[in-house]
């Protein structure tokens, strides 16, 4: 594709996760790029969103390893492994709904602010200076999502389409090199999901990122990334471009079920 | 007219006292959810800290206002290194276990607190210092009176809630705060240290229940390991009443519940007083369980 070299940003090694005696998670291996937009599908239940809680720390793996950046993060705390670069949005809408839009946004950038609760109360310069430039940066991530004229509306008055850019719009501002949208069209109408996707897709080459999408719409899926993996029950059946995906038998079987 | 006013500048400044033990109760809630029990004793220990500091500088020399000052912050830069401890000792390990059972800990952590009292510093009452001279002030040529020490009273507390409304708007701590009470698991998904958090929740928490400690010495004049009991079970009936979880309940709350205690008594049925509180509890619970400022709880599912 390029012709520079492909590092390897994460790399997960035949993690599993098991709650009790349900395994939701076997051995599963996958490797992405740097700059990468891969797709992660499956039918309901098959382990997507229990994929990324491994990968932003919500629960360690049971066995296996994650690898960010050459860097193990199997079993870091939630807040450390964002700050090594890896930021999420959440399936069901988890927005600071009470709080503003800026808010929200600088919540995150506050968390790799220099400036601490001392310098804040005693009023220094460096408080100021720290606080003038987050806001700034936020209205800047704001401005990207049109969300920046609603900075001052408490966040639970956005429409339903603007919570979702809104959430990736925070997510963006812990200054990630991976993102992992789950499930960022949910709910929304053809219209609002194309244009979220052309957003996507500009902002990871906005932001050098690179994305890990789970998505059940799967036309839209197969535009926009640029490798799939496909999950069921649990384990890894299939990866590939998606022109190999839509003719995979097993994909196939899987979402449609096995034919009698 | 003028008694009911005098009791109500009285009710005042014992609501300030029980307003600012309440902010503790209800940020620690709205942070993690636990009633903490323990929060009264570290009152008491803000008073003692506060008694001897005061001692010790009024015998070196310092002018009263400097004592006063330096007092409050020894005392509850102290106790908030103490509130700190309890927290990573006593409640951190528990964080994933059932609520009870940190509700019995903190039970268990205040009976602690007391009788470490008790054994340090014995079961006796000791005397505050006289830090300033109480003088009386007339109010607009009528029979009002108000003391120096509820003129000072109300300072310190306005002045706290002006801090911690600062702290809980505008910083990062504060806004970390804000966004662990309502999502933990988001909060830490957005690289908030939600460990470090809680930690400046019981701080700050801590501090100000330290700064009623002394301001309630230097009132009664008299403290003993035991006087949290009372003030931390009436503050945390202020913190239900106002709504548990919301700051500007706490503070209404502690001013309401002081004024009907003040004025109870000044109508004669002053052994009424605690009932009554205790009365208000029972009420709040039955006919708006959520307080005056609290919102209508959704269980997530």
């Amino acid at each position: 594709m390029t012709q520079s070299a492909k590092t390897v940003l994460l790399d997960v090694k035949e993690a599993s996760r098991s709650f009790g005696g349900l395994k939701a998670l076997s051995e599963v291996s996958l490797h992405i790029d740097t700059g990468e937009l891969i797709g992660l599908i499956g039918p309901n239940g098959a382990g997507k969103t229990t994929l990324f809680n491994l990968l932003t720390g919500v629960y360690p793996p049971s066995t296996g390893s994650i690898i960010l950046n050459n860097e193990s993060i199997g079993g870091m705390k939630p807040y450390k492994i964002n700050h090594k670069g890896a930021a999420r949005t959440f399936q069901n809408i988890r927005l600071f709904t009470s709080m503003t839009v800026l808010e929200n946004v600088k919540i995150a950038f506050h968390q790799h602010a220099r400036h601490s609760l001392f310098t804040s109360m005693l009023r220094l310069p460096k408080h100021f200076k720290g606080e003038d430039e987050i806001t700034q940066k936020a209205m800047d991530i704001l401005k990207i999502f049109d969300l920046d004229e609603q900075s001052e509306e408490v966040a639970s008055n956005l429409s339903y389409g603007n919570q979702r850019r809104l959430e990736i719009a925070r997510a963006l501002a812990a200054g990630p090199k991976l993102l992992l949208l789950d499930e960022p069209a949910a709910g929304m109408n053809p219209n609002e999901t194309r244009d979220l996707m052309n957003l996507i897709a500009w902002i990871r080459k906005e932001f050098d990122l690179t994305i890990l999408l789970i998505e059940h719409d799967m036309s839209l899926v197969m535009g926009v990334c640029d490798r799939i993996y496909v999950l069921d029950r649990g384990m890894l059946i299939a990866n590939g471009t998606p022109t190999e995906i839509r003719s995979n038998p097993k994909v196939i079987e899987a979402y449609l079920g096995q034919e009698a | 007219m003028e008694y009911f006013i005098q009791q109500l500048i009285n009710g005042i400044s014992v609501g300030s006292i029980y307003a600012l033990i309440a902010l503790g109760y209800t940020m620690v809630y709205g942070i993690i959810k636990l009633i903490n029990f323990a929060h009264g004793d570290v009152f008491m220990v803000g008073s003692f800290i506060g008694l001897y500091s005061a001692r010790y500088l009024a015998n070196a020399g310092f002018p009263p206002v400097v004592v006063l000052i330096l007092s409050l912050v020894i005392s509850m830069t102290i106790s908030a290194l103490l509130g700190i401890t309890v927290e990573r000792l006593a409640y951190k390990p528990l964080r994933k276990s059932t609520r009870i059972a940190a509700l019995i800990t903190a039970i268990g952590v205040s009976f602690l607190l007391e009788y470490t009292g008790v054994l340090i510093l014995g079961p006796q009452a000791q005397g505050f210092p006289d830090i300033m001279d109480k003088k009386q002030y007339t109010l607009f040529g009528s029979s009002i009176q108000v003391e120096s020490n509820q003129v000072m009273i109300l300072l310190t507390t306005i002045i706290l809630m002006i801090i911690l409304q600062y702290i809980v708007r505008y910083t990062k701590t504060g806004k970390a705060m804000r966004a662990v009470s309502f999502d933990v698991e988001a909060a830490r998904l957005m690289g908030i240290n939600v460990d470090r958090t809680i930690s400046a929740t019981f701080a700050i928490g801590s501090a100000l229940a330290a700064a009623a400690g002394v301001i309630f010495g230097m009132t009664y004049n008299s403290v003993d390991p035991l006087m949290g009991v009372m003030p931390g079970l009436k503050a945390f009936v202020a913190a239900v009443l106002g709504g548990i979880g919301s700051i500007p309940g706490a503070l209404v709350g502690g001013l309401l519940l002081g004024t009907v205690e003040t004025e109870i008594s000044s109508l004669g049925f002053s052994s009424w007083r605690d009932g009554v509180a205790f009365a208000v509890l029972i009420l709040i619970l039955i006919f708006k369980p959520s307080g005056l400022f609290g919102k209508n709880v959704r269980e997530k599912v």
